[in-house]
């Protein structure tokens, strides 16, 4: 019933996934530590891999989880419970001639979420940043090579944006991130 | 059966090439199916980046099933939609095998250790665009402060409160408050 439980644990997912992939990643971060299918640790692995590897994210994610949990099969129903409710809302909203999205209390309904969503996500990006920059479960202390590496990374894509006039990619910043992890931790 | 394979393949294409997912793809959509094949008109694209913005799932996904279905009816859209998830999916399962034994390898030990810092400060550069291209009003405003203090005491007290839940409360105030003050408009209209 491995199966079963991943289609529908990512079902959840693909259902209230607002804001494209960065509003999935807190929902796939409760899912995963949930039932235990990831830790923290691979998990932010997990999503630098899907950013600097083509397709959506999250149906990185969910290939990835559904894998490692359940192999082939498992990558299938996972990935399948996340593409469904959108499949099937898209579907319904183009032969419905977008009627419903112009409805008043839909509308009012996505003017709470939206916001909620952008809050949550801003909650997550903080909070691991912070986990990450703190020694062991309990923050017992302030861990100097990852902080050093964050405000380094801040300083940098802050001064692209600065100098370039445009944000550096996300895999520019990931490949980056991934020199100086080599430099700092393997010095 | 050639327009569908057609449009199978084509979204294949799109997935294997856009990196960083959402935004980036809606260019290269745009690209492939209103400049290159005319499958569709600017402004059906405009459309569909709305309705993709305000449903939930995968942006590719939205536009994929929205294109397909537009050609070829519910077999277009299940193929495109397959089209466009299969090269991640291929990809994705390859790297779960051999991830782990990747790893162990100390000089990628080292790399990851260094992207760790990199993946948080992505997730809250999403979140400042979101903000930026949000209508703000009084209302927006209040429930993302209230949504961002929940969710970081959610994470600090490490208390069992999905971020699922505290959707559906937003959803259900905004709801109630937008019922309330039509009522009241209603009512004053009256007098």
């Amino acid at each position: 019933m491995r199966y079963l439980e991943l289609f529908f644990a990512f079902l959840k997912v693909g259902c209230f996934a607002f804001g494209g992939a960065y509003g999935a990643i807190p929902l796939i971060r409760d899912v995963v530590l949930v039932h235990g299918w990831l830790n923290e640790e691979t998990l932010t692995y997990m999503i630098a891999v899907s950013e600097s590897t083509p397709g959506p994210i999250m149906v990185n994610l969910a290939t990835y989880v559904g894998s490692t949990q359940a192999g082939f099969f498992g990558a299938a129903a996972a990935t399948l419970g996340v593409i469904l409710p959108s499949f099937v809302i898209i579907l319904f909203i183009t032969a419905a001639l977008n009627r419903t999205l112009k409805n008043r209390y839909v509308q009012a309904i996505l003017r709470g979420v939206k916001p909620c969503v952008i809050g949550i996500i801003l909650a997550t990006g903080i909070w691991m940043i912070v986990e990450n920059c703190l020694i062991g479960a309990d923050g017992a202390g302030v861990d100097r090579k990852a902080a050093g590496i964050t405000l380094f990374l801040i300083v940098v894509s802050a001064g692209y944006k600065r100098i370039f006039k445009k944000k550096l990619s996300p895999v520019m910043l990931i490949v980056i991130a991934a020199a100086a992890g080599v430099i700092v931790y393997g010095g | 059966m050639s327009g569908i394979s057609e449009l199978f393949f084509t979204f294949a294409k799109i997935g294997l090439f856009t990196f960083g997912g959402g935004y980036a793809m809606i260019s290269v959509i745009e690209n492939e199916c209103v400049d290159k094949k005319k499958w569709i008109t600017h402004d059906e694209m405009m459309d569909i980046t709305v309705i993709a913005e305000s449903t939930p799932g995968p942006i590719a996904i939205n536009c994929a099933t929205f294109v397909g279905y537009k050609m070829a009816g519910f077999a277009g859209a299940v193929f495109a939609t397959l089209g466009v998830v299969a090269p991640s999916f291929a990809i994705i399962y390859l790297i779960s095998i051999f991830l782990d034994n990747f790893l162990e390898i100390a000089l990628v030990a080292d790399a990851f250790q260094g992207i760790k810092a990199a993946v948080g400060i992505l997730i809250l550069n999403a979140a400042v665009n979101m903000m930026k291209k949000m209508k703000k009003t009084a209302w927006t405003g209040t429930v993302m402060l209230c949504s961002l203090a929940c969710m970081l005491l959610i994470n600090i007290f490490s208390w069992n409160f999905s971020s699922i839940s505290l959707m559906v409360i937003a959803a259900a105030a905004s709801l109630i408050c937008f019922t309330a003050q039509d009522l009241r408009s209603k009512e004053s209209g009256k007098k």
